[in-house]
């Protein structure tokens, strides 16, 4: 908690004490607390916040679900991967922005393209780590399988898939991440609601006080969602026996 | 007599090396057998390939009457390392050797397994949580889930210490007599061998084969420090022509 308290502080110390930025620059913590306050009373905070919310849960949930399908199918089968990984790897170096137009083009402005590119961002992170993580394998554990008889269908429910649970929540965490980063290109664009719009009508508007609203409850949301997948994640991971850092490594 | 493991003329080479040439062995149904020999001579390869887990080779081997074809739940194995599954509990790695059929009502089965090895109080810790000798039990009481007809070892106690072994010897013995499932044992140790087989295989390496079969013909329960032991201990060393210090009753006295 110490560097945002010495932010926080920095903050105030430029903007309402030396007055070395001026209110149309760099709003002062307190204007900004009070527009988001005064966004929060009025019902439009809840409205934006529920439109992207809404959005991220169904895009993140439709990228995450493909990837971890199609993860599996690469992840397992090298005839497969042969065939899709090249492709998914060309589309995985797209900037998020450079699919906006064509996404408006095939889907309109309505909510399609804006879930659709979310579950892009999403897809990536949990696809790669997924295929990894079943490649990670130990042969040992799978040698454990043929001993006891295992069938294929066995092998992947009982030994590769739980195996590959670590990357799995590593690319769900980064893919969360993914997500809102192209929630606000999404939003930026063609939206009337959301915490982009937010943003874009800030600056439209010559508010840097609502700019600065949206960046915080954005962060907020972000950090928020991250510390949920974590605690979801640890929960799974139980059972992991890892490095847990240097400093403070005792057991919990 | 029917033979519970037999290997004919089994040759197998790994990337154009010979590393088993020609070798042949029977082992009859509730023995107690070990393969030694020095490292890198072929034993763990010969073991594996009984398993059905290694493949490709020449000769033939046959487990209680049919040709190995690949792994089959008729044949135990314990690897030198406990490899239970890290997710699991105990239990439920014991219950994952359990025959499909099973599993329901595996909760049973899997606590007499676990009281059998001694670990019914682990049933519900992780891997994690487990030394090295109680992960190995956990690892034997999972192989005699399947109800193998034979349980093959690969070193099953050189990773754990001195006193843990004996007492893991003890052990494999007090099942073996309630179960007298036959057993063939890789392993480097030779108080280890000569304690526990009826019979000792001795390998030499570079290409592997069988050099002597040793009859240890003692009966159990046996004592450690039994001269007859260490007659058959310098015995085997001469076999491996171990070079050294001659053995001395003190050195048979160790355990």
């Amino acid at each position: 908690m110490l560097v945002p308290l010495v932010l926080v502080v920095v903050w105030c110390a430029t903007t309402s004490v030396y007055r070395v930025f001026l209110p149309h620059q760099l709003p002062s913590p307190w204007q900004v607390v009070t527009t988001v306050w005064q966004l929060a009373a009025d019902g439009e905070l809840a409205r934006h916040v529920a439109a992207s919310v809404g959005r991220i849960g169904s895009g993140f949930a439709i990228g995450a679900a493909v990837a971890v399908i199609l993860g599996i199918l690469v992840g397992l089968s090298p005839t497969i991967e042969a065939v899709l990984d090249p492709t998914l790897q060309l589309a995985r170096n797209v900037p998020s922005l450079a699919w906006v137009p064509f996404l408006l083009l095939w889907m309109g402005i309505d909510e399609g393209p804006k879930i659709t590119l979310i579950a892009i961002g999403a897809f990536f992170p949990v696809y790669v780590n997924l295929v990894t993580g079943i490649r990670q394998t130990d042969r040992k554990l799978i040698e454990v399988g043929y001993v006891f008889g295992m069938t294929r269908l066995e092998l992947v429910r009982r030994i590769i898939l739980p195996s590959a649970q670590p990357y799995l929540w590593t690319g769900l965490r980064i893919a969360m991440g993914q997500s809102w980063l192209f929630l606000v290109a999404a939003e930026l664009i063609a939206s009337t609601r959301g915490l982009g719009f937010l943003l874009i009508d800030g600056q439209n508007t010559a508010r840097p006080d609502v700019m600065l609203a949206g960046i915080l409850v954005l962060a907020s949301l972000g950090k928020l969602s991250d510390a949920v997948l974590r605690r979801v994640e640890r929960r799974a991971l139980h059972w992991t026996d890892g490095f847990a850092g240097l400093v403070g490594s005792e057991r919990t | 007599m029917t033979v519970a493991i037999q290997v004919h003329r089994a040759v197998k080479q790994f990337a154009g090396e010979l590393v088993l040439a020609d070798v042949s062995l029977e082992v009859y149904p509730s023995e107690i057998t070990c393969l030694i020999g020095p490292s890198g001579c072929g034993k763990s390869t010969l073991l594996r390939l009984i398993s059905g887990l290694e493949r490709d080779h020449a000769g033939h081997l046959v487990i209680d009457g049919r040709e190995v074809t690949g792994p089959s739940r008729a044949v135990g194995f314990m690897f030198q390392e406990p490899r239970l599954l890290p997710w699991l509990t105990v239990r439920d790695n014991v219950a994952l050797g359990l025959p499909p059929g099973q599993r329901r009502g595996a909760g049973a089965i899997t606590a007499r397994l676990l009281a059998q090895v001694e670990l019914e109080d682990a049933a519900h810790a992780l891997p994690r949580q487990l030394s090295g000798g109680m992960a190995q039990r956990v690892a034997l009481a999972r192989a005699l889930a399947a109800e193998p007809k034979v349980l093959l070892l690969d070193e099953p106690f050189s990773a754990v210490d001195a006193l843990t072994r004996i007492t893991l010897q003890e052990l494999l013995l007090s099942i073996w007599q309630r179960t007298r499932i036959t057993m063939l044992l890789v392993t480097h140790d030779l108080d280890e061998a000569l304690y526990l087989s009826d019979r000792v295989f001795v390998m030499s390496g570079g290409p592997g084969r069988l050099t002597e079969v040793l009859s240890v013909e003692l009966p159990r329960p046996r004592d450690r420090r039994d001269p007859e032991l260490v007659r058959r201990r310098v015995h085997l060393m001469e076999a491996l022509h171990v070079a050294g210090v001659p053995p001395t009753p003190e050195r048979g006295d160790r355990r």
